[in-house]
């Protein structure tokens, strides 16, 4: 049954890809075609890793309406990305270029989280909605800090800025693809280990500890992984906030599953047909003059608002 | 066989559980027994890990619980609590199927599937076996959860609360099972309970807490006197004598 389903994703996300392909080419084939290549690589990367950062996020909280971007990370990527501009106002991009710009927003976010696993963990306070609590707040901080900031600099170079607040596939190059195509492989394969435990971790902390899980360690374990998956990810394109819970709630609603090795990859498959179609929408039928995260966070904020009604109403 | 020496625990300044200690009698049913907040929930956490303590330590068969491995406790000890709120789509079988996990790490040998089986038919769930366990009444997937310890097959159970949403015949049924359990199959069940008679009638000891620390810990009858009950409860009791069980009555004072 399960499987069944997940073909027939994988069969919709194939078709999307080739006519994400090939659509509308036109004559300059060896330009258009590794262009698009690029930009579809970096989707299935970027829009795989949300999905799969998200799903394991809301079975550690037991929260199906909660994505990682609560724990602050975005917020930081947006503040380090007006700092940036704020330093070096209108020669920032002679001064920092894409690529160290992406590696100096990972190490941001990871000292970031760091930082809140380590203040959490070491004082043996494994509460995870302590966790969520302490993301929530910092996460404010950062972002009125960002706002601020953006206020009081010149309007040209919050226009700088503003590329970096929706989240984009056209500014890609091969270079970081190769990074953060190697980065997220490697969690996902570490993630894979542990995916059996995943299953019980969903059943809640105590049934977890009472069939003999090490439950503090394992959720640790994941902690880091999504705060690796989220940082590459933003890092790469730019924050896309509802994507995770729309397309990790969709997977629930077509998978009616509980085991975590099908929902994990329907999950991957399906965010990868959501962006890909998204970025069809973007580039043939609004011609650019919007970008992808607009689309998703717009369909993505209405089916938030459905899930919480819907919620209300069975409580 | 269980036991715990000198057991501390406290909430910033107030205290839930005061140097407590105590064995528990192999192969026997303890029913646990307090007013609300005297620590029992607590104190069963404590013993299965659920919790930290302060200080203090619980071992079985004179190990410390930390010198276990986990998935070996998991194989000796199990514990259910009252809240078993789940957001999954989960059937009956899926969850009694979880009781495994310790042995079999989510790939189900024949040998589990028979254990499993034998759990839904003891706790009479195997009518609704394919139903999902969001759809059952609530003493319904009470059972179920219950079935998932029993699948488990420890030596050593925990129940908090377990007679919570039952009606009054399955109450007695989940009783009459947990003797079972303890008389044919050597199990030995630690449960915390609220009705008195319920006690009187299943349990052979009796821990009764209060203020923090355990004020008795006898065998059920002669724990089951006026004086007892109304030091631990605060209000009247007349016992009566019914085919050798002790029947207490609280409703006329």
């Amino acid at each position: 049954m399960e499987r069944k389903k997940i073909y027939i994703a994988l069969i919709v996300f194939l078709l999307s890809a080739v006519a994400f392909m090939t659509y509308d080419t036109g004559v300059n084939l060896s330009y258009v075609i590794p262009k698009r290549f690029i930009r579809l690589g970096t989707m299935i990367i970027v829009a795989s890793s949300i999905a799969y950062s998200s799903l394991i996020f809301q079975t550690l909280t037991q929260n199906k309406i909660l994505t990682p971007s609560i724990m602050g990370y975005e917020s930081v990527f947006i503040l380090l990305q007006t700092i940036i501009v704020f330093i070096y106002g209108d020669k920032t991009f002679q001064v920092v270029s894409h690529t160290s710009n992406f590696f100096i927003s990972i190490l941001g976010m990871m000292v970031f989280s760091m930082f809140m696993y380590i203040l959490l963990f070491k004082r043996g306070r494994n509460n995870i909605y302590h966790l969520l609590l302490i993301g929530l707040i910092l996460g404010t901080l950062f972002e009125t800090a960002g706002k601020f900031m953006q206020v009081i600099i010149d309007p040209n170079e919050f226009s700088i800025i503003e590329s970096h607040l929706f989240a984009s596939f056209n500014k890609m190059n091969t270079d970081l693809l190769l990074v953060a195509g190697i980065t997220l492989g490697l969690t996902f394969l570490i993630g894979a280990r542990y995916i059996k435990y995943l299953d019980v971790i969903a059943l809640g902390r105590e049934h977890a500890i009472n069939l003999g899980l090490n439950y503090y360690k394992l959720v640790q374990i994941y902690m880091v992984l999504i705060s690796v998956m989220v940082s590459v990810s933003t890092a790469l394109v730019g924050p896309i906030t509802f994507l995770g819970i729309l397309v990790t709630n969709i997977t629930y609603q077509i998978l009616k599953s509980y085991k975590h090795k099908y929902l994990l990859f329907a999950c991957c498959v399906i965010s990868c047909i959501t962006v890909i179609v998204g970025q069809f929408l973007v580039e043939h039928v609004f011609n650019f003059s919007t970008a992808v995260s607009v689309i998703i966070n717009f369909i993505g904020g209405i089916y938030f608002i459905y899930l919480i009604i819907k919620t209300r109403r069975s409580l | 066989m269980i036991s715990f020496e000198n057991i501390k625990k406290s909430y910033g300044e107030r205290v839930i559980l005061k140097d407590i200690s105590a064995k528990i009698h192999k192969g026997k049913i303890t029913a646990l027994i307090g007013t609300n907040g005297a620590g029992k929930s607590t104190l069963l956490s404590i013993i299965s890990r659920l919790i930290q303590k302060d200080g203090g330590k619980v071992s079985i068969y004179e190990k410390e619980l930390s010198k276990y491995k986990n998935n070996e406790l998991a194989k000796r000890l199990s514990i259910l609590r009252q809240a078993n709120q789940i957001d999954m789509k989960l059937t009956v079988r899926e969850l009694v199927a979880f009781g495994r996990f310790p042995y079999s790490q989510g790939r189900l040998t024949k040998a589990d599937n028979e254990i499993i089986d034998r759990a839904i038919d003891f706790s009479e769930l195997s009518e609704y076996e394919h139903a999902y366990i969001d759809e059952l009444s609530g003493g319904q997937r009470q059972r179920a959860f219950l079935a998932m310890v029993i699948a488990q097959d420890t030596e050593f159970i925990l129940l908090d609360e377990p007679l919570n949403n039952l009606d009054l015949k399955h109450s007695i049924q989940m009783m009459k099972t947990l003797r079972k359990m303890v008389d044919e199959l050597g199990k030995t069940i630690v449960i915390v309970i609220h009705e008195i008679n319920f006690a009187s009638h299943f349990a052979d000891y009796i821990i009764a807490m209060k203020d923090a620390k355990i004020k008795y810990h006898l065998p059920t009858h002669e724990f089951i006197t006026k004086n007892k009950l109304k030091e631990i409860f605060g209000i009247e009791f007349d016992i009566i004598e019914h085919n050798k069980k002790k029947i207490c009555n609280y409703f006329n004072n």
